[in-house]
């Protein structure tokens, strides 16, 4: 017997000019979990800039829900190889949190309430390219899909996408986040399949 | 919508830390040290397999470990604070201690 | 340590609508103990691999260089449910193993051992119960099985046939057979009754990661000290 496990394809299936190399579609939302699943009462919720000075500006949830919403429909693909399309956010534009502060970093890290965090370039979280979502598909996002609040990036792989999000910190030096520091690229842009470091 | 998003034992992580280690990593022990509970790391609670395996104290859920398995590498990530795990070294256990 | 060796599906046996247990050639497979695991990896035509964790059924020795895995296919799985019905009898897979120094028992330990399996979490404890009941042991052994309906039993009448040797107690959750005392439903306080002194013996635990947490809080709140329980989760 030559090849190994005749006839196992896995998911990865063509789908043109949508679907990102080495990815496959899926229409369920699969639930990836790094810990237990934080429930943060929106009442005790924040959202927090703090720039690289240390100087904080924070919302509360009232705040942030009185903020210009918008919602997004966008495609969104995971680095385990599921890309699900035309997902519906509604949130809030990262660019209105961060135009309130004064800074000259050109690096991110969202930091997420049960200590997670990733790292991204500020410009990549700005110019309408991001969101901080607490709606997914017409309801409030449920915990296990980051409620009530995260961020959405949906041109990087999806982990750039913390859920449970309590704040962005605004960084002079790029600081590789929890996947990032573990083997993950810096980056992650599906679309040239930077999954790993050396991608 | 899941309460408690289904977690693993650390006896999952024996296959892919087998790959590094010359004995089984599964019966090593630890003392947390955030919240002081004793567990092997086959007790810890391990999330994942994607995109990587987060091993957890049992007791307060604190990281202990992680382990990212990649095309051609293993990751593995004790982090600060993540305390030492304690291996029983099989060829060196007629040594009395002092 | 471990290295991947080439496995050859030689048999196929169906324990329940959705369970199979597979045989396995492993050419040079160093043996293993009750309880412990492999990781079994699939490769698809573009390179693409999954690798999943399965139990060994059976101790090693009876069938040396061949292995016995649990295979329960969950709806929707990747690999399951192709190793449970699509991988043709003759086709090889890759295995790592043997895994696990932790979930682990041989006849060699002293005291009562008490198992406590949910669902296809009986898989590895069906390891310790053969390998009790080709030892000489004496030492009393409980099973407590806990299964939806009479249907989803594995191993159904090579239970039967040990029932002299071992106690082994099916417990019902949701359709409980014909004239059963025991009314269907989840494992309780009740079901731990008539069991051996807590304080001697080994407790081994598998199932979904929800039946093992109950089950572990049933047996500390029976008396069961933490350090004789031994856990086994799946997802």
């Amino acid at each position: 017997m030559g090849s190994l496990s005749p006839g196992f394809h896995g998911r990865t299936r063509a789908f043109e000019g949508r679907l990102p190399p080495g990815q496959y579609p899926t229409e369920s939302f699969p639930v990836l979990s790094a810990g237990p699943t934080p429930h943060v009462p929106t009442d005790r919720w924040s959202f927090t800039v703090t720039t690289e000075r240390g100087e904080t500006r924070s919302w509360t949830w009232d705040e942030m829900m009185a903020l210009p919403q918008e919602e997004p429909t966008v495609d969104i693909h995971c680095v385990t190889r599921w890309s699900k399309f035309d997902t519906r956010w509604r949130g809030v534009s990262l660019d209105v949190f961060l135009d309130e502060v004064d800074s000259s970093s050109e690096h991110v890290v969202a930091e997420s309430f049960d200590g997670y965090t990733t790292n991204l370039p500020r410009e990549d979280v700005t110019g309408g390219k991001a969101w901080l979502a607490h709606a997914y598909d017409g309801y409030a996002l449920s915990p296990d899909h980051g409620g009530p609040a995260r961020l959405v990036v949906p041109h990087l792989y999806f982990w750039k996408s913390a859920k449970w999000i309590k704040g962005i910190i605004l960084t002079p030096d790029d600081e590789p986040g929890f996947w990032e520091s573990a083997g993950y690229h810096g980056y992650g842009d599906p679309w040239r399949e930077q999954r790993y470091w050396s991608d | 919508m899941n309460e408690h998003p289904l977690y693993l034992d650390g006896n999952a992580l024996a296959g892919p830390l087998g790959e590094v280690f010359t004995t089984d990593p599964t019966t090593a022990w630890r003392l947390c040290p955030a919240c002081r509970l004793p567990a092997t790391l086959a007790q810890l609670h391990v999330y994942g397999p994607e995109p990587g395996l987060t091993a957890r104290c049992p007791g307060c859920a604190a990281v202990a470990l992680r382990v990212v398995t990649q095309p051609g590498h293993l990751w593995l990530q004790l982090g600060s604070g993540a305390g030492a795990f304690r291996f029983s070294r099989p060829h060196d256990r007629v040594r009395n201690p002092g | 340590m471990h290295g991947w060796r080439r496995a050859r599906l030689t048999e196929r046996t169906r324990q329940t609508a959705t369970g199979r247990t597979l045989r396995l050639d492993v050419p040079e497979w160093p043996g293993h103990l009750p309880g412990q695991h492999v990781d079994i990896r699939l490769t698809a035509d573009d390179g693409y691999q999954a690798v999943r964790s399965y139990s060994l059924a059976a101790p090693a020795g009876a069938g040396a260089g061949s292995i016995e895995l649990g295979v329960q296919a969950t709806s929707g799985g990747e690999v399951s449910p192709y190793l449970a019905d699509d991988l043709p009898l003759g086709a090889e897979v890759e295995a790592r193993g043997p895994l696990g120094g932790w979930f682990v028992w041989t006849p060699r330990e002293s005291g009562p051992l008490l198992l406590v399996a949910g669902g296809s979490g009986i898989v590895p404890l069906m390891a310790m119960v053969r390998a009790r009941l080709a030892s000489a042991s004496d030492e009393p052994c409980t099973l407590l099985y806990s299964v939806r309906s009479p249907a989803e039993v594995w191993y159904a009448e090579e239970l039967d046939a040990a029932a002299h040797r071992i106690r082994v107690r099916l417990l019902h959750t949701r359709v409980a057979p014909d004239g059963s005392a025991r009314p269907a439903g989840r494992i309780g306080g009740p079901d731990l009754r008539d069991l051996p002194p807590s304080a001697e013996g080994r407790c081994y635990v598998c199932g979904p990661t929800g039946f093992v947490e109950h089950v572990g809080e049933l047996l500390l709140t029976t008396g069961y000290a933490p350090g004789r329980i031994r856990t086994e989760r799946f997802g």
